[in-house]
């Protein structure tokens, strides 16, 4: 028996690293769980990228669910999501506002032009100060905000096909069953 | 190596890290020096989370300058260590400090190597006495097992 030991022990190690290889490719170690699910939004207030003088704020938005996606036209993996969000935005079923994070403001114009626009809105945060509030800290992030103004659900990283099947589109189905 | 070639490498390594560590901090007002070392001191203790093995003192990313101006306009209101941490872990959870707080979530990581510590100290007293008891000498015959 004592003879069997160290195989033993070898076999607990091995089982140790399989476990820590299935974890580490199942999940995203890098994510950083958002303390603020179920919480509030932060109130903000951030200009429109086609009319700077209108700015879009919480309280406007109140009153029904909406998407709000962080990209950049500086950002690598917004432009992998993209074509995924150009297909399935207008699935949907609510507004997807397009948050224009730390960015030159033609740059995302002209990324716009040249990829397609999938957004109803796009708002403009070029000191990336609002970002903080909503822990943002990387882009592409996602959030779905409910009719009161809760954050439900988020993303860190790209929209995939898979994701938006199977995470986002039943999240936005439970929040039309909560609204009458 | 001649005296001369290594007073240069010695030389090369000294600018260099002044050249690193002097980019990563960016000139901010401080009203004196203890507001400073009080900055460094607290970003130190936060965690870059788009660099995540790196402190937020001593990251170039973007946004850990970003969030370095945060501390600082925080600190300017007035405000607390405890309530700028406080702020940030309600926005980045408790991931952003690089000291995790005892909570629900972190119990075995504070107290895991205590029980190891207890669990082995149990098995080296069973072995022992149980030894003893036979009557077998502690140390085992050699038997060629020399690693």
């Amino acid at each position: 028996m004592s003879r069997l030991l160290p195989f033993f022990g070898f076999v607990l190690l091995a089982a140790l690293l399989a476990f820590g290889i299935w974890w580490n490719s199942s999940h995203d170690p890098t994510a950083v769980p958002s303390p603020l699910i179920n919480k509030p939004a932060p109130s903000f207030a951030l200009p429109r990228l086609d009319q700077p003088t209108h700015s879009v704020s919480k309280e406007s938005m109140l009153g029904k669910p909406y998407l709000v996606n962080v990209f950049a036209s500086w950002c690598f993996a917004c432009g992998e999501e993209h074509p995924v969000l150009m297909a399935e935005s207008r699935s949907l079923g609510i507004p997807v506002i397009g948050y224009d994070y730390k960015d030159d403001p033609n740059d995302a114009k002209a990324w716009l032009a040249q990829h397609g626009n999938p957004y109803d809105t796009v708002i403009t945060d070029e000191s990336g100060h609002t970002a903080i509030d909503f822990g943002v800290y990387g882009a592409p992030e996602t959030f779905l905000i409910d009719g009161k103004g809760v954050i439900r659900y988020k993303r860190i990283g790209p929209l995939t096909p898979d994701v938006i099947t199977q995470q986002l589109k039943p999240a936005i189905a439970t929040l039309e069953k909560e609204a009458p | 190596m001649s005296k001369a070639l290594r007073a240069w490498l010695v030389f090369m390594l000294i600018a260099f890290t002044a050249a690193v560590s002097a980019q990563a901090i960016d000139p901010l007002p401080f009203r004196d020096h203890a507001e400073e070392l009080r900055f460094q001191h607290l970003t130190s203790e936060l965690r870059c989370l788009v660099c995540q093995d790196e402190n937020l003192a001593d990251s170039n990313a973007d946004f850990a300058r970003d969030l370095r101006h945060k501390v600082f306009e925080l600190m300017q209101q007035g405000k607390t260590d405890a309530q700028i941490k406080q702020y940030l872990v309600d926005r980045y959870s408790d991931f952003v400090l690089y000291d995790p707080p005892l909570n629900i979530h972190t119990w075995l990581l504070w107290f895991g190597p205590l029980l190891i510590l207890i669990a082995g100290g149990f098995t080296v007293g069973y072995t022992i006495r149980k030894r003893s008891r036979v009557g077998t000498p502690a140390a085992p015959t050699d038997n060629g097992d020399d690693w």
